[in-house]
C-alpha cells in the first residue's frame, strides 16, 4: 500500500499508545483520523470525538478510511463484565461491521498477550492462540473474544491482523509509569517473589512503529496475531527499579513479605486501587502474575513477518525517561 | 477345533494410549505341537498396514518379543518411530510385535493346559512367524525373558537373521550363582499363584520399577489384558517356566540358545538399564562374552523397564540405520576398532624401563608420605621390577586372564604403581575410578565397569562394601582379620605377592605371561562426570604407550628426568618414561592440600627437573609460598618444566608459580579423559595473546601427533558441518591421534557420536573424535576454547559460546568466577551471567545493582539477568569445571519466578 494516499483511522488515539501511534502514522504520510471521547492532543490529526459503541461515531470515522488501527478498549480495573464486553468485543464487532461498510480494506487489531495467557509462566513462547475460557479475568476475556472476532472477520476483502505490544512504557505514561512512581515515591511499591521473574516490556516508540509496521505489512501477514516486545527481557525487580530511578525515585526493597507474594493478586489489587478510569491499566491478577511469574517471547517471527526491529532499547528508553522526568 | 476349551479367546484392544488400533492383527497359527490343540490365535501389532498406505516399501522387519508381565504394548513407541521414519522418507522398517501366547491380547490357555515351555514359546514363534510369510532381512528384538525367546529364534532361522537385539534380558544362570532375591521370592510354591496370578502383585511391581514413574494411562495400557485373574494365567505360566535348576523342563532350550549364540554371527545390539532387581549388569557381560561383537549401551539410570525410560526407538533405529550403510552384516565393522593397526609393537610397551632396568639399583620411585613407616620411601628399580613381578605373577595365580577387569581403589604412590604394571603386563585390565569422581559417581563407574577384583585401601574397599560393588576383594594392606571378614577382602596384596613369589619360583614374570600386544585393552578411565554420569574411556596399550610417547616428545621427559607427580593420570606414567618419580606429601582427593614446602621436598627427592600439577594444587603451593625456607626455595629453582593439567588455570597464578620456580616453564597442556594430551601452550605465550581479539582460552598448539580441525556449529548451535582447520571458524574441536582413546565402554551411542563426522577422513589408521569442546583456530594455528558443545547458547541473534563473555565479565573486580547460560528455547534463548562475587554473596538470587551494571557493562552480548550465587557448581575431580548445564535449569527456574535456591 502507497501510504501517502491513504487515510488511515486510529480508535483509542487519546490513550498513551494511541497518541504514539498517531504520531508515528503521520510521520510516514498518510492522513490519519482519530475516532475517542476526548480530543487526541496530536497536531496534524482529524479528530472525531465519540464512542465505539456508537455505530454513528463510527461511521462518521470511517468515512473515506482506507485502513484502521483499532486500539480503543476499557482497560480499567474495576467495572462491571458488561462494561468490558460492551466496549471491548461490542466495539470491536461495531468497528468491523461498518469498516466493512465503509470498504476499508485493512485493519490492524491492537489486542494483549493477556488473551493467551492462563497464569503460568511464559518462557520464550511464539503468540499461541487468544483462549476467552481461560483468560484471566474481564479485560483479558474480553480481549481474548475480540480478537478472535477480528481475525475471524479476516478474508480476501478484509485484511485483518492482530498485534499484542507486552508491557508498554515510556515518557508520558499516565498509567503503568505513573502509578510505579507514584508508589515508590510512597514507600509502598510491593514487588511478589523474589524480583527475579524476567519479564518482557516494550518502549512506546516501540510498540508503536511495530503497529505502524503491521499496517504496511498486514497484505502479507494478516490472519494471525503477533506478540511485540523489546525482546530484552528483564528481572522485574530490575525494570521497576530502573523505572523508579529514571523517575528520580528510590527504587523500592525487594524483600516482600511471604504473605503478599501469597496473596499476590489482592495484594496488587489493593494496592493499585486508585481512581478508576476508562483507559487504567489492567491491574487486576493477571497483572500480579505477571509481577511473580516470567513473561518473555519469542519475538522472531514478529520480527521477519512484520519486517521490523525495535529501535529504542531498553536503556535508552529509560534515559529517554530520565530527561523526560527531568523536563517535566 | 481346539482340542482344549481356551480360557480367553484373541482379541484386539481398545483404544490405548500411544497405540494406534491400525496396527493391531488377529492371526490363527497352527500350534507348535499339534497334540495340544490345531492352532492358537495371536494378537500382534504389525506396522506393514500403516507402510503400504505410505507407499513404503519395507526393509526389513524388526520382530518384537515382549517379557512377562508385559505385551506388545511395551514396543508401541518402535512401532510408531519406524512408521515415521519411513513417512519421513527414511528406510522403512516393518515393526511385527507379538503378544505371547497366553499373554496380552493374544489367546489364553486354559487350566488344564499343559505349561508352555520355552521351548515351545520359540517353535510357536516360528509359526507364527511362518504363517506371517516373513521373507528377507529380519532383525529380532527381545526384552526380558522375551530376549530368550527371540534369540531362540534368531538361532532357528539362520537365513532370515539380520541381526538380534535385546533389552535386558538373560540366557545363562550359572548354578554358583544365586538366583536374584526378588525373583527367588516370586518363585518359591507358596507365593508364585498369589503374586502372580490371583493378585496384580507381580504385574503391579513391575510396573512400577519405571523411573520416572509411567503416567497413569501408561499403566492402564499396560494392565489392559490382565484385568482378571484368568488373563493372568500367562504370568504365572511364564515365571514358573523360569529355568532356575538343572532339572527343570526348560533348563535344555535354555542351554541351546546360551550355547549357540556362540556361533551366532549376526550383528547385536544390548541396550540396558543397569537399575534393574534381576537382570542385573553380570548378565550384559554373559551376553557380551557369548556375542563378541556385541554393540552395548548402558543407560546410566536406567532399569528394568528401559523401554519407557530411555528413547530406545530411536537407538534400535539409529543402530540398524549403521547395518544398512555398511550394506549388511558381512561388510560391517565389528565392535573392535576398525582400525589398520599393526599388531606388532612398533614403540616400547609400557613396562620396558622395568625390564631393562632390573637389576639397576637407581631410584624408580619416591613416595614423600608413604601410608605405612614415617618419612620418605624410596624405591630402586630392581625392587619395583620385583615387585611388578610378584603381583603379577600373584594375580596369575589367582586366575586372573588377560582381559580381565581389575578396580583400582589405591592412592597414587608405590603400591598403585606397582598394581598398575603388574596388571597391564599380565593383560589384565586396569580399571582407573579414582576419588575425584565422588563416592556416586565413582560407585557407578565400578558398577559399570564390572571388575572381576578390587584391589583397594580400606576407604575404598568399605565404599565397594557398602555400596555393593561386584568384584572379589584384595586389600592392598594386610588388615585385622575381623575387618578383613568385613569388608570382604579375603586376601591382601601381600597375600597376592607371597602366591606370586611361589608361581615365579625364581622366574621373571615375561616367561610366565605371554606379552599383551598393542590392540589389547589396557585400561579404563573415568571422564571427570561435568556433563553428566562419568563415562568409561577404554585405552588399549598401544594407546597407553603413545600417550607416554607424547608426553616424552613434548616435555623432553626420558630416563634421568625427575617428576613431581602430583596429577594422577601422568604420574602414573613415570616408570614407563623411565623417569625417576616422586608423589608429594598431599591428599591426593583434594589437591589443594599441596603446601609449597612439601612441593620443595619433593623437587629435591629426586633432583626433579618437571613438575606435573593440577591447578588446585598450584594454588595450594602458590598460597603457602611464605613457609619456604631459603634450602627450600634454592631447591624450587631446579623445576625446569611444570605443567598444570586437567583445567584451565588463571594467568595470574601461573604467574605466581613462575615467580617461585624462576627457571621453570610454565605449560597449560589441553586434554581431557579421551585424549589426556592435545595442545600445549607455555604462559609466556599466553601472555602474548591476552590482548587478542579472539573468544575463549587460548590452548595453544596441537602437540606433534595431534590431527586438530573443527566442525562448524550450524545455526541451532550444533556441530554439523564437514570438518575444516580454517582459523576464525567456530567449532567443535574434534582430533585424530595415535594416543586418543579406543572406544568409551558399554556406551556405544556416545560412541557412535564421539566418532560420526564428514568430509576429511581422519589420518591412516587413525580415527576422529568429537572432543565436545567448542572453540576456534586463529592465524597462527593456536587453539581457543569457547566452551562445551553442550552448554552453547542459541539467541535469536545466532550462536554464542560461554567462554568468551565468561572471561570478560570475570575481568570485574566485583566478580571472582563467572558463567553464562542460556534459558529457554534454543534459538530464541535469553543469555544470563550467574557469577560468585568479590566478597561472597550471603544468598542466591538478583546480582545487587552495582555488580549487575559491572557485568553488563563488560559483557559483550546483552545479558537478560545477572544472578549471584555463594558457589558454582563444578565437577569434583577438578573443582573447575563449571556444570553450566545444571545451572541452565537452574537460572530458568529463578528467572521463571521460582523458589531462589541455591544452585
Amino acid at each position: 500500500m502507497t501510504a501517502e494516499s491513504t487515510t488511515v483511522l486510529v480508535t483509542g488515539a487519546s490513550g498513551f499508545l494511541g497518541r504514539a501511534v498517531v504520531r508515528e502514522l503521520l510521520a510516514q504520510g498518510p492522513a490519519v483520523r482519530t475516532l475517542q471521547r476526548r480530543p487526541s492532543g496530536v497536531e496534524g490529526a482529524t479528530d472525531v470525538l465519540g464512542s465505539v459503541t456508537d455505530p454513528g461515531a463510527v461511521a462518521r470515522a470511517l468515512e473515506g478510511a482506507d485502513a484502521v488501527v483499532h486500539l480503543a478498549a476499557k482497560v480499567s480495573l474495576a467495572g462491571e463484565a458488561a462494561d468490558f464486553e460492551r466496549v471491548n468485543v461490542g466495539g470491536t464487532r461495531t468497528l468491523l461491521d461498518a469498516a466493512v461498510a465503509a470498504g476499508v480494506r485493512r485493519v490492524v487489531h491492537v489486542s494483549s498477550p493477556s488473551v493467551a495467557h492462563h497464569g503460568s509462566s511464559i518462557t520464550g513462547d511464539d503468540a499461541a492462540p487468544a483462549d476467552p475460557a481461560r483468560a484471566r479475568g474481564d479485560y483479558a476475556r474480553t480481549k481474548a473474544a475480540a480478537e478472535l472476532l477480528a481475525l475471524g472477520r479476516d478474508g480476501d476483502d478484509l485484511h485483518v491482523v492482530a498485534v499484542r505490544p507486552h508491557l508498554v512504557w515510556g515518557p508520558g505514561d499516565t498509567q503503568l509509569v505513573a502509578r510505579i512512581v507514584a508508589r515508590a515515591r510512597a514507600g509502598r511499591l510491593p514487588l511478589l517473589g523474589h524480583g527475579a521473574a524476567l519479564i518482557d516490556s516494550t518502549y512506546v516508540d516501540n510498540a508503536a512503529s511495530a503497529i505502524a509496521a503491521a499496517l504496511a505489512a498486514v497484505d502479507d501477514v494478516h490472519g494471525r496475531a503477533y506478540v511485540v516486545t523489546n525482546g530484552e527481557p528483564r528481572p522485574v525487580a530490575e525494570l521497576l527499579a530502573g523505572i523508579c530511578r529514571a523517575s528520580g525515585v528510590e527504587p523500592p526493597r525487594w524483600r516482600v513479605p511471604a504473605a503478599l507474594a501469597r496473596g499476590a493478586g489482592a495484594a496488587v489489587e489493593a494496592l493499585w486501587r486508585v481512581r478508576p478510569g476508562d483507559d487504567e491499566p489492567p491491574m487486576t491478577r493477571f497483572l500480579a502474575e505477571q509481577l511473580s511469574t516470567a513473561h518473555w517471547f519469542d519475538q522472531r517471527r514478529t520480527r521477519e513477518y512484520l519486517r521490523w526491529q525495535p529501535a529504542v532499547s531498553i536503556d535508552e528508553g529509560l534515559r529517554r525517561l530520565a530527561a523526560h522526568s527531568a523536563s517535566a | 477345533m481346539s482340542r482344549h476349551r481356551s480360557a480367553g479367546p484373541a482379541a484386539t484392544p481398545h483404544v490405548l494410549d500411544g497405540l494406534d488400533p491400525a496396527w493391531s492383527r488377529l492371526i490363527e497359527v497352527p500350534d507348535a505341537y499339534e497334540e495340544r490343540r490345531e492352532s492358537n490365535t495371536w494378537h500382534v501389532l504389525d506396522s506393514l498396514g500403516r507402510l503400504e498406505e505410505l507407499g513404503a516399501q519395507p526393509v526389513g522387519t524388526i520382530l518384537c518379543v515382549h517379557g512377562n508381565p508385559t505385551w506388545s504394548y511395551l514396543w508401541r513407541r518402535l512401532v510408531a518411530a519406524s512408521t515415521e521414519q519411513a513417512r519421513a522418507g527414511g528406510a522403512a522398517w516393518r515393526v511385527v510385535a507379538v503378544d505371547q501366547l497366553g499373554m496380552g491380547f493374544s489367546q489364553h490357555d486354559s487350566g488344564s493346559d499343559p505349561l508352555r515351555t520355552l521351548e515351545d514359546r520359540v517353535a510357536d514363534l516360528g509359526r507364527l512367524t511362518d504363517a506371517l510369510g516373513l521373507t528377507g532381512r529380519v532383525v529380532t528384538l527381545g526384552h526380558d525373558w522375551g530376549g530368550v525367546v527371540s534369540l531362540g529364534w534368531a538361532l532357528d532361522h539362520p537365513d532370515l537373521l539380520a541381526g538380534v537385539a535385546v533389552l535386558n534380558t538373560a540366557v545363562h544362570q550359572p548354578e554358583t550363582d544365586p538366583i536374584p532375591a526378588p525373583l527367588r521370592l516370586t518363585l518359591q510354591g507358596p507365593v508364585l499363584g498369589p503374586a502372580t496370578q490371583a493378585t496384580r502383585a507381580f504385574l503391579e511391581t513391575t510396573l512400577s520399577l519405571a523411573d520416572p514413574p509411567l503416567r497413569p494411562e501408561v499403566r492402564e495400557g499396560f494392565r489392559a489384558p490382565y484385568r482378571s485373574a484368568d488373563r493372568r494365567r500367562g504370568i504365572r505360566g511364564f515365571v514358573a517356566d523360569i529355568p532356575v535348576e538343572e532339572t527343570h523342563p526348560s533348563r535344555t532350550e535354555l542351554d541351546r540358545i546360551a550355547e549357540g549364540l556362540r556361533d551366532l554371527a549376526a550383528p547385536a545390539l544390548a541396550l540396558w538399564g543397569p537399575r534393574d532387581p534381576i537382570f542385573s549388569d553380570r548378565y550384559l557381560d554373559d551376553l557380551a562374552d557369548r556375542l563378541p561383537q556385541l554393540d552395548v549401551h548402558r543407560f546410566e539410570g536406567a532399569g528394568h523397564m528401559i523401554a519407557e525410560e530411555v528413547d530406545y526407538a530411536s537407538a534400535v533405529l539409529t543402530w540398524l540405520g549403521d547395518l544398512e550403510e555398511a550394506h549388511g552384516p558381512e561388510a560391517r565393522p565389528t565392535a573392535e576398532p576398525a582400525v589398520a593397526e599393526p599388531a606388532a609393537w612398533t614403540t616400547p610397551p609400557l613396562w620396558h624401563h622395568l625390564e631393562s632396568q632390573r637389576a639397576s639399583r637407581t631410584t624408580a620411585l619416591v613416595e614423600m608420605a608413604p601410608p605405612v613407616g614415617t618419612g620418605p620411601r624410596t624405591v630402586s628399580w630392581r625392587a619395583l621390577a620385583r615387585r611388578v613381578d610378584e603381583i603379577g605373577a600373584g594375580l596369575l595365580a589367582l586366575g586372573v586372564r588377560p582381559g580381565d577387569r581389575i578396580s583400582l581403589l589405591v592412592p597414587p604412590g608405590a603400591d598403585l604403581t606397582a598394581i598398575l604394571y603388574a596388571c597391564l603386563r599380565v593383560g589384565a585390565v586396569a580399571v582407573v575410578a579414582d576419588a575425584g569422581l565422588g563416592v556416586r559417581g565413582l560407585t557407578r563407574a565400578v558398577r559399570g565397569a564390572r571388575p572381576t577384583l578390587v584391589i583397594g585401601a580400606v576407604p575404598g574397599l568399605s565404599a565397594a562394601r557398602a555400596l555393593g560393588w561386584p568384584g572379589e576383594r584384595i586389600a592392598v594392606a594386610p588388615l585385622p582379620r575381623a575387618l578383613a571378614r568385613t569388608l570382604g577382602a579375603r586376601r591382601s596384596l601381600r597375600d597376592v605377592t607371597a602366591l606370586g613369589a611361589q608361581r615365579l619360583a625364581g622366574r621373571t614374570l615375561a616367561e610366565l605371561a605371554p606379552t599383551p600386544g598393542p590392540r589389547d585393552t589396557a585400561a579404563v578411565l573415568f571422564t571427570s562426570g561435568s556433563t553428566g554420569p562419568a563415562k568409561g574411556v577404554v585405552y588399549t596399550h598401544g594407546q597407553l604407550a603413545a600417550v607416554r610417547d607424547a608426553l616424552a616428545a613434548t616435555y623432553g621427559i626420558g630416563p634421568d628426568s625427575g617428576l613431581v607427580a602430583g596429577f594422577a593420570p601422568f604420574a602414573l606414567l613415570g616408570p614407563a618414561l623411565g623417569a625417576r618419580s616422586v608423589t608429594p606429601d598431599m591428599d591426593v582427593t583434594s589437591p589443594g592440600t599441596l603446601t609449597a614446602r612439601a612441593t620443595a621436598a619433593a623437587v629435591d627427592a629426586v633432583g626433579a627437573a618437571t613438575m606435573f600439577l593440577s591447578p588446585a594444587a598450584i594454588a595450594g603451593v602458590v598460597a603457602t609460598a611464605d613457609a619456604l625456607t631459603p634450602a627450600e626455595r634454592d631447591a624450587l629453582t631446579r623445576v625446569g618444566t611444570f605443567l598444570s593439567a586437567g583445567a584451565p588455570v588463571p594467568l595470574d597464578l601461573l604467574t605466581a608459580a613462575e615467580a617461585l620456580m624462576p627457571n621453570a616453564e610454565a605449560h597449560t597442556p589441553y586434554g581431557m579423559t579421551e585424549g589426556l594430551l592435545l595442545t600445549d601452550v607455555s604462559a609466556d605465550e599466553i601472555r602474548a595473546v591476552a590482548h587478542a581479539a579472539d573468544s575463549g582460552v587460548c590452548v595453544g598448539r596441537p602437540i606433534a601427533p595431534v590431527s586438530l580441525r573443527l566442525s562448524p556449529l550450524d545455526e541451532q548451535g550444533r556441530a554439523t558441518g564437514a570438518l575444516v582447520g580454517d582459523p576464525g571458524v567456530t567449532g567443535e574441536i574434534v582430533v585424530a591421534a595415535p594416543h586418543l582413546k579406543d572406544r568409551y565402554d558399554k556406551l556405544w551411542l556416545t560412541e557412535r557420536a564421539s566418532r560420526r563426522t564428514t568430509g576429511e577422513p581422519a589420518p591412516e589408521g587413525l580415527r576422529w573424535h568429537r572432543t565436545g569442546d567448542v572453540g576456534h583456530l586463529d592465524d597462527g594455528g593456536r587453539v581457543w576454547i569457547e566452551g562445551r558443545l553442550a552448554h552453547v547458547i542459541v539467541t535469536a541473534d545466532g550462536v554464542l559460546t560461554p567462554v568468551g563473555p565468561e572471561s570478560a565479565v570475570a575481568g570485574s573486580p566485583l566478580v571472582a568466577r563467572a558463567a553464562v547460560v542460556g534459558i529457554g528455547p534454543v534459538g530464541t534463548q535469553q543469555v544470563v551471567a550467574v557469577v560468585e562475587t568479590v566478597p561472597g554473596a550471603r544468598r542466591p538470587g538478583l546480582a545487587p545493582e552495582g555488580v549487575a551494571d559491572d557485568v553488563r557493562a563488560r559483557c559483550p552480548v546483552p545479558l537478560a539477568a545477572v544472578l549471584v550465587v555463594r558457589e558454582l557448581p563444578t565437577d569434583v575431580r577438578h573443582n573447575s569445571k563449571i556444570d553450566r548445564g545444571m545451572l541452565s535449569g537452574w537460572a530458568a527456574g529463578v528467572l521463571a519466578g521460582g523458589r531462589v535456591t541455591a544452585p
